[in-house]
């Protein structure tokens, strides 16, 4: 780095940003991968619905497609937020 | 026994068509008789790249609707003997090309005694992607170290391994190669780029090779000559080590470290 580089603002490194972002996005596509189109759509409609009664954000909400021999497991895990109990 | 590589990436822009073209190139070089499609029917662009546009008469959907012979077709590199490239048709059709007329010209190509086919894919997942991926036996995933390509690469190798012929018939997979090209180590140094270790954990899948952004790449296409000729240029050497390892052989990674500045450069930046 040169002298004169001090007096640059540097940017923060994002390539930390980057890898983070495709690691969740990559390990999320790979799990309804092969599944029925419908799943993102579900996805959503289960979130409005659970949204009706608890504030949760869209990533709190995962849907995953197991495959064992012969059936089909659809796994849905929602992150209930810290604090308050729903309340009705 | 001839061999079906496909030049695969879905996003577009990322190095397919210079990827195929040194590849093709490089296994010609080592005496291999080559053939290599463009598969990107109405946006041919593999002809400029290998430097015979203007010597494209027939193309591959005249072959497949049999208006011409696949002799008729085949262009013969001007530089190797046993090198040949078949251009895409720049006609309208998205629907020019069918599963059975790639067959077709494939089984024509072996029966040629043809060593390697190499078939430079379009972009996206549409049909010509598909059909370039469908018949082969290696594929070649170039990837940029870039959030959306490197995403859309996961797609693809998701769809190696589940729409491909040798995946519908239970054969052994295909074999998938995974190559990172427009590498700048001095970015990747300075936490501004993935590095070659995050998109392989990323992904699963460990490179065959490492190309290192460079302005031979864009020399070499304005020149027509696959950049893999320009022996002085460090994307060259890469393409020929990705080559050789392609083939079975083992040569290190190269031209990972950064390229240190001079002490001018040190000093006053820049």
């Amino acid at each position: 780095m040169g002298i004169l580089d001090f007096l640059k603002r540097k940017p923060e490194p994002s390539a930390g940003v980057a890898k983070e972002r495709l690691r969740i996005i990559v390990a999320q596509e790979r799990s309804t991968r092969g599944g029925p189109d419908y799943l993102p759509l579900l996805r959503n409609e289960l979130l409005e619905v659970i949204r009706k009664y608890v504030n949760v954000d869209v990533e709190a909400v995962n849907i995953n497609l197991e495959r064992d021999s012969g059936h089909e497991v659809l796994e849905l895990s929602v992150a209930l937020p810290d604090g308050k109990p729903a309340s009705a | 026994m001839t061999e079906i590589i496909v030049v695969t990436s879905g996003k577009g822009g990322v190095g397919k068509t210079t990827t195929s073209a040194s590849l093709a190139t490089g296994l010609a070089i080592d005496g291999k008789k080559v053939a290599v499609i463009d598969f990107d029917v109405g946006l041919r662009n593999l002809d400029l790249i290998m430097g015979c546009e203007r010597r494209v008469v027939y193309d591959f959907v005249n072959v497949v609707h049999g208006e011409a012979t696949l002799k008729q077709a085949l262009i013969k590199d001007k530089r190797h003997e046993t090198l040949y490239v078949l251009a895409a048709s720049q006609t309208r059709d998205k629907d020019a090309l069918t599963q059975e007329g790639v067959e077709k010209v494939l089984n024509e190509l072996t029966a040629e005694g043809f060593d390697f086919v190499v078939c430079d894919s379009p972009a996206g997942i549409e049909k010509g992607a598909h059909l370039a991926m469908y018949f082969a036996d290696h594929a070649v995933v170039v990837v940029n170290p870039e959030v959306s390509s490197v995403r859309d690469s996961d797609r693809i190798l998701g769809l190696l391994s589940s729409k491909t012929r040798r995946a519908e018939k239970g054969e052994a997979p295909i074999k998938q190669h995974l190559l990172l090209t427009r590498y700048n180590p001095n970015r990747v140094e300075a936490g501004e780029m993935l590095s070659v270790k995050d998109v392989e954990e990323i992904l699963g899948i460990s490179v065959v090779g490492v190309i290192p952004e460079s302005e031979n790449v864009l020399a070499a296409s304005n020149a027509g000559v696959p950049v893999i000729l320009d022996e002085n240029s460090n994307a060259g050497q890469a393409y020929k080590d990705t080559v050789a390892r392609i083939l079975g052989n083992e040569r290190p990674l190269r031209f990972l470290e950064p390229v240190k500045k001079g002490f001018l450069k040190r000093v006053f930046g820049g």
